[in-house]
C-alpha cells in the first residue's frame, strides 16, 4: 500500500511553547485520538513529536570531513513540528487523514508521497 | 478524409483517452498508445474507410498497441502492476486478470470521462495545472496549442503537464468518481475548471483578438460532456447555461474593427437567438430542481439580460437580487462589485458608487474591472477629473490590447 509522510508545521519555532498549558493539553489529546483512530484503521506505520527545531543539529560529510553545525537544516521562521508515516490506499485516503492531521494538531499538514517500496 | 479524421480526432481523443487510463493505468502510456492509433487511422482510413464505431476503433487499436509494447519492454513491468492496482481499487468487473485476459473487447465506460475530469480538477493540483491537463488530455490538444492559448511559453506549459503528470503518479492520485459525501466539492472544481477554460477564451487576458472562439467552444463541449454524464447535477447544468448565455453575445461583442463593445452598447438583434433559447431551458431546468449554487445564480443573471431586447429594457431590480442571493453564498469581493455594478444601474451612478466605497479596495487595487466600472460611474456622476484617474488606474491593469483601447476612448470621453 502506498506510504505517505503528515508533516506538522508551524510558523515559528515553539521552544516557549507551554506544553503543560490547556491549549497543548487539548491539543495533546486530539493528537492522542487520532493517534488511536489510524491504529484501527491499520494506517498508521509512525508518528512522532519533535522537539523544537533550535534543538537541531545539522552534520555534513564531504570526503573525509565532517562538518556540524548548531540549529535546523532551513533557517526558515516555518518549522516541521512532529510527522507521521501512514499507509493509505490512494492520495484521497491520504488527504482524508491529512485532514484531520491538521484538525487535531491546530496546524497545517504536508502530504508527501514516499518513494514506491 | 483528413477533416474527417481531424473531426473523430476532436470528438474521441478525450474519451478514448479516459478509457485507456483505466485500462493501462498510465496516463503516458494512454497517451501515447492513442497517439498511435490516431497515426495508424491517417494510414489506413483513406484506402480502407472510416470504420462504423471510429472511437471505438481507436480505443481498441490503442489498447492493442499498448499491450504489444508492454509485452515487448518486460522492464514495464512496474507499470503494468500500476494498471492492476487501479483495476482492483475501482473497476466493478473484470479486475485482477492478468495481461493475456485485457486481449478482446475494451470496454468504453461513459464514467471514463467523468473520471479524468475530476483527476485534472484534483485539488491537488494548481488551478492552471487543472486547466492545462484538462485541456490536454480531455480537449486533445497539444502543449504548443495550449501555449498559444494562453500566451506562455511553451516551455513553461509543457513543463507545467509534466509536472501534474508525476504529481498524480506518485501520489497514487485513484481513477475515479468521488463519492457522494466529497461529490459537491470536487465538482465545484471540475466546473470551475471548465469555466476558466471558457472565460480564457471569452476575453483573453492580452493578445491581439478579443475572442478566442476554440477555447470558448472547448468549454462548451466539455460542459455538454459533464451535463451529458450528470443530468442531474444543477451546478453543471447550470454552468452549461452560463456559458451558452455569454456565448451568444460574441457576435455583438466586438465591432468591425475589432473593438470592444461593453453590453449596454451591443446590437442585440446580432445575439446567437438558439443558444439564447437552449441557455434558458437550461436555466429553467436546473431552477426547478430548488438546489440553488453559484453558476446557477449567473447563469440566472445571463438569462435576465438575453430577456432584454435592449438595455434600456434590463430588469436591474432582478439583477440586484439574484446577486444578492449570489453574494449569500459567495461572499466575496468581485461578487460584491458586480452587485454595486447592477445598483448603480437601478438607482443611479451615486449609489452605485456608495455600493463601492464600502467595498474592501485592498482587495481590489489590483482588480482592473474595479477600476473599470468606478471610473464609469464617476464620469456618469459628472466627476470627471476622478474618473480620468480611474480609468488611469484601470488602462495601467490592462494586457489585452482591445480592452485598453476602449478605457482609452472612454477616459478621452470623461475627460471633455
Amino acid at each position: 500500500m502506498p506510504q505517505y509522510l503528515l508533516s506538522v508545521w508551524h510558523d515559528d519555532d515553539y521552544a516557549e511553547l507551554d506544553f503543560a498549558s490547556p491549549e497543548m493539553q487539548r491539543v495533546g489529546a486530539q493528537v492522542n485520538n487520532l493517534n488511536a483512530e489510524m491504529e484501527r484503521a491499520d494506517a498508521w506505520v509512525f508518528g512522532v513529536g519533535l522537539r523544537p527545531a533550535s534543538s537541531a543539529t545539522v552534520v555534513r560529510s564531504a570526503g573525509g570531513d565532517v562538518s556540524m553545525t548548531d540549529g535546523p537544516y532551513a533557517e526558515t521562521k516555518e518549522q516541521m513540528g512532529g510527522f507521521w508515516i501512514i499507509q493509505a490506499a490512494d492520495l484521497d485516503a491520504a488527504l482524508d487523514w491529512a485532514t484531520k492531521a491538521a484538525a487535531a494538531c491546530e496546524q497545517p499538514v504536508e502530504v508527501r508521497p514516499t518513494e514506491d517500496a | 478524409m483528413p477533416d474527417e479524421l481531424a473531426e473523430v480526432f476532436r470528438r474521441e481523443a478525450g474519451r478514448c483517452t479516459a478509457t485507456l487510463i483505466r485500462v493501462l493505468g498510465d496516463i503516458d502510456l494512454a497517451e501515447d498508445a492513442v497517439a498511435e492509433a490516431f497515426a495508424i487511422a491517417a494510414e489506413q482510413w483513406p484506402s480502407h474507410g472510416v470504420p462504423p464505431n471510429p472511437g471505438g476503433w481507436i480505443t481498441t487499436t490503442a489498447r492493442n498497441r499498448a499491450i504489444d509494447r508492454l509485452r515487448r519492454e518486460a522492464t514495464r513491468s512496474d507499470r503494468y502492476l500500476g494498471a492492476q492496482r487501479i483495476e482492483s481499487n475501482d473497476m466493478a468487473s473484470d479486475h485482477n486478470h492478468e495481461l493475456d485476459d485485457l486481449d478482446g473487447f475494451v470496454d468504453v465506460v461513459a464514467d471514463d470521462q467523468l473520471r479524468l475530469m475530476f483527476l485534472c480538477s484534483h485539488p491537488a493540483l494548481a488551478a492552471d495545472a487543472q486547466v492545462a491537463l484538462t485541456l490536454r488530455l480531455l480537449g486533445g490538444l497539444d502543449s504548443p496549442e495550449i501555449a498559444r492559448a494562453f500566451l506562455v511559453p511553451e516551455p513553461t506549459l509543457a513543463q507545467r503537464i509534466v509536472r501534474a503528470k508525476r504529481k498524480l503518479r506518485d501520489n497514487h492520485a485513484p481513477y475515479r468518481v468521488p463519492r457522494a459525501a466529497e461529490l459537491p466539492d470536487r465538482l465545484h472544481a471540475v466546473l470551475t475548471t471548465v469555466y476558466l477554460i471558457f472565460t480564457e477564451g471569452h476575453t483573453a487576458t492580452s493578445g491581439n483578438s478579443l475572442t478566442r472562439i476554440d477555447l470558448s467552444r472547448e468549454a462548451i463541449r466539455l460542459g455538454r460532456v459533464v451535463t451529458e454524464l450528470m443530468p442531474d447535477e444543477p451546478e453543471a447544468v447550470g454552468l452549461l447555461a452560463l456559458m451558452l448565455l455569454t456565448e451568444a453575445r460574441g457576435p455583438a461583442r466586438t465591432d468591425a474593427d475589432g473593438s470592444m463593445i461593453r453590453l449596454a452598447d451591443q446590437d442585440r438583434t446580432r445575439w446567437d437567438r438558439a443558444l439564447i433559447t437552449e441557455g434558458h431551458a437550461l436555466v429553467r431546468a436546473c431552477l426547478r430542481r430548488n438546489q440553488v449554487g453559484p453558476f446557477q445564480i449567473q447563469a440566472a443573471i445571463a438569462a435576465v439580460h438575453a430577456d432584454a431586447a435592449t438595455a434600456a429594457e434590463t430588469d436591474w431590480s432582478q439583477i440586484v437580487t439574484l446577486y444578492d442571493q449570489l453574494y449569500a453564498l459567495r461572499p466575496n469581493a468581485v461578487v460584491a462589485l458586480n452587485r454595486a455594478i447592477a445598483v448603480a444601474e437601478l438607482h443611479g451612478p451615486a449609489a452605485g458608487l456608495s455600493a463601492l466605497a464600502t467595498l474592501d479596495t485592498a482587495v481590489l487595487e489590483d482588480y482592473q474591472p474595479y477600476h473599470a466600472a468606478r471610473a464609469d460611474l464617476l464620469a456618469r456622476a459628472g466627476r470627471g477629473d476622478a474618473a480620468v484617474d480611474a480609468y488611469d488606474r484601470a488602462i495601467e491593469l490592462t494586457a489585452n490590447p482591445t480592452e485598453r483601447h476602449f478605457l482609452e476612448r472612454q477616459r478621452a470621453a470623461a475627460n471633455h
